[in-house]
């Protein structure tokens, strides 16, 4: 790849670990909230609810800020988990914790849709022929939610290799450790003649975002194809 | 004793006190709705947690709020067939029908796959999927799951109101088989009197939340006081046996040694059937009537009368074949002289006995 210097090569290599990364790690934790959320009903259910959304709704300096206070070698949990040797604040761990909270809501409302759009009478007669509440889950909703965790992967992951403003509040722009795709391209823009650079990032970001969005939609229709909901 | 219910449970204004002991063979929860008959399935099934009350199954108490007993759905080991069949979409009807039986202990596997695909007639579909088939064919699918999942008691909860005429046909014989060959008690809801009197050992009529009436089919359905689903489809059974095929295309049922005409059955002789005579197909008469173009005319004494504040009456007469209603005005009651105890005859239409409403008993 000699059409890309090897800071742009970097910068893309990094996107793509932290954003898989990203999405890889919050999808259990979206699958449990988006779960709870569609199917429980428990004091505090719209306080959680608000909570995954913020992300959302702030601007994401604000959460980049937060996360530093929070996750910060100083901060209450930042301290303790350096305490472990784990440090996430200007490290490429950092930027993928910041890329999945900034992608979790879009991952578990897609999530939480495909489950209320499941039938609970499904669910019912799954549970009076013998499934317990954790096979009832297994054999019937997660197939039939299939469709929808990977909308909210993909959806999560695209969002992951857009994320600006959180990541870079957060672990800042160090190229080769920190600097993601958008970092870089914000980087070229800043010095003369770095355009072009920009441009071949730009290109790659609109690529991937593409490909992304294709892949979701071929496989989308294969599954609910194979589990007879279309 | 199979089962026995036994609970209180108030929904907004509606309160439901329901107490009855089922025997064996399949027993109707009969009722228009909103009287209490899913509530009480769902409480037996454990989908729905009654207020107060107990529910024991064959011995084993599926639910006593005395102590705290609820034993949770999937352990209670119950075959629930559904108005809609609820089949899964993601699996093939191989895997739906084996669904339960993945959970169920080697000793409930009582049934094999390959006799319950026969008795069902579903060879053919194993391998589709559940979507690409009719309403009738996803409820014998539906019969089939419930049936091998080794359930010690099956619950169907009006699995016929949401087929056609034509499919209601093709299935009605599956509950008659299930009822006479699989030895699992039935608790079968329904607002049809005519699946109840095609298929009940024991009804169990509901009325605004309460037992109204329990008893073998016949009688509940003989008693001119119960006509839970309104009168137009009040109506008394019989059961006779075929005793001939005229060439007329009648055929000949003997009722007690009351011969019964009716269109052509396509059944064996000797076959034990059940009749169902709707209470406004029949006609009264003081005496034996003469020059009448009706075929069937039973002579009986009038047990019970009871008049509303429209014009009807609906009698109650028992003739040597059995009990049977007749829906009469009230001014024909009393220009006739009708009372208790009254001699008279019974008219019945034969070509009011329309098919559907004949079972195999």
């Amino acid at each position: 790849m000699d059409w890309l210097g090897p800071e742009e090569w970097s910068a893309v290599a990094l996107s793509l670990r932290v954003s898989l990364w990203a999405t890889l790690a919050a999808l259990p934790v979206g699958l449990f909230v988006a779960y709870i959320l569609a199917r429980c009903d428990f004091p505090g259910r719209q306080v959680l609810n608000g909570l995954v959304h913020l992300p959302l709704i702030l601007p994401p300096v604000v959460t980049g800020y937060l996360l530093l206070l929070t996750f910060g070698v100083r901060g209450p949990v930042g301290s303790v988990l350096h305490e472990f040797g784990i440090t996430l604040a200007f490290r490429w761990t950092g930027a993928a914790l910041a890329a999945a909270i900034m992608g979790f809501p879009l991952m578990v409302r897609a999530i939480r849709l495909s489950i209320e759009a499941v039938d609970p009478k499904l669910e019912q007669a799954a549970a009076t022929l013998g499934a317990s509440r954790f096979w009832v889950f297994v054999t019937v909703t997660l197939p039939l939610i299939l469709p929808g965790i990977l909308v909210g992967s993909i959806l999560g992951f695209a969002k992951a290799m857009g994320e600006f403003g959180a990541t870079i509040t957060f672990v800042s722009n160090i190229p080769g450790q920190t600097q993601t795709l958008p970092s870089a391209i914000y980087a070229f823009l800043q010095v003369p003649g770095g355009e072009n650079a920009a441009l071949r990032l730009v290109a790659i970001s609109v690529a991937v975002a593409l490909a992304a969005l294709v892949l979701s939609e071929v496989l989308a229709r294969k599954m609910a194809r194979r589990i007879g909901t279309s | 004793m199979s089962l026995s219910v036994a609970i209180q449970h108030s929904v907004g204004e509606t309160n439901f006190s329901i107490k009855f002991d089922a025997p064996d063979g399949l027993t109707a929860l009969f009722g228009r709705s909103g009287a209490g008959k899913t509530t009480v399935i769902n409480a037996v099934a454990g989908l729905l947690r009654p207020q107060t009350g107990k529910v024991v199954v064959n011995g084993r108490v599926l639910f006593d709020s005395n102590n705290g007993t609820n034993v949770a759905p999937h352990k209670r080991r119950l075959g629930y067939i559904f108005q809609e069949a609820r089949l899964f979409p993601h699996l093939s009807v191989r895997q739906n029908l084996k669904y339960g039986r993945w959970f169920a202990s080697q000793s409930a596997r009582t049934e094999s796959i390959d006799r319950v695909v026969d008795m069902l007639g579903i060879g053919s579909l194993l391998d589709r999927a559940p979507n690409g088939l009719s309403g009738g064919e996803k409820q014998r699918v539906a019969i089939g799951r419930a049936l091998l999942a080794g359930p010690e008691l099956i619950l169907a909860d009006e699995p016929l109101a949401a087929l056609d005429a034509a499919r209601k046909a093709e299935i009605l014989p599956y509950f008659e088989t299930l009822r006479d060959e699989a030895r699992i008690p039935i608790l079968y809801v329904s607002h049809s009197a005519t699946e109840v009197a095609r298929l009940a050992t024991t009804v169990v009529a509901l009325e605004d939340g309460k037992v109204a009436q329990q008893g073998s089919a016949s009688e509940v359905l003989s008693d001119p006081s119960f006509t839970p689903t309104g009168v137009r489809a009040a109506g008394a059974i019989l059961e006779a046996i075929i005793s001939k095929h005229h060439a007329d295309g009648l055929t000949e049922l003997d009722a007690c040694g009351v011969p019964l005409l009716l269109p052509r059955l396509s059944k064996p002789i000797g076959m034990r059937v059940r009749v169902r005579i709707t209470a406004q197909d029949v006609i009264l008469s003081k005496d034996r009537p003469t020059g009448l173009s009706a075929l069937n005319i039973l002579p009986g004494r009038i047990i019970s009368m009871r008049t509303g504040d429209g014009p009807g009456a609906m009698v109650s007469i028992q003739t040597p074949a059995g009990k049977i209603l007749a829906r009469i005005t009230r001014r024909s009651a009393n220009s006739l002289g009708l009372n208790i105890g009254s001699e008279c005859h019974a008219v019945v239409k034969s070509v009011s006995v329309a098919p559907q409403d004949i079972g195999g008993a």
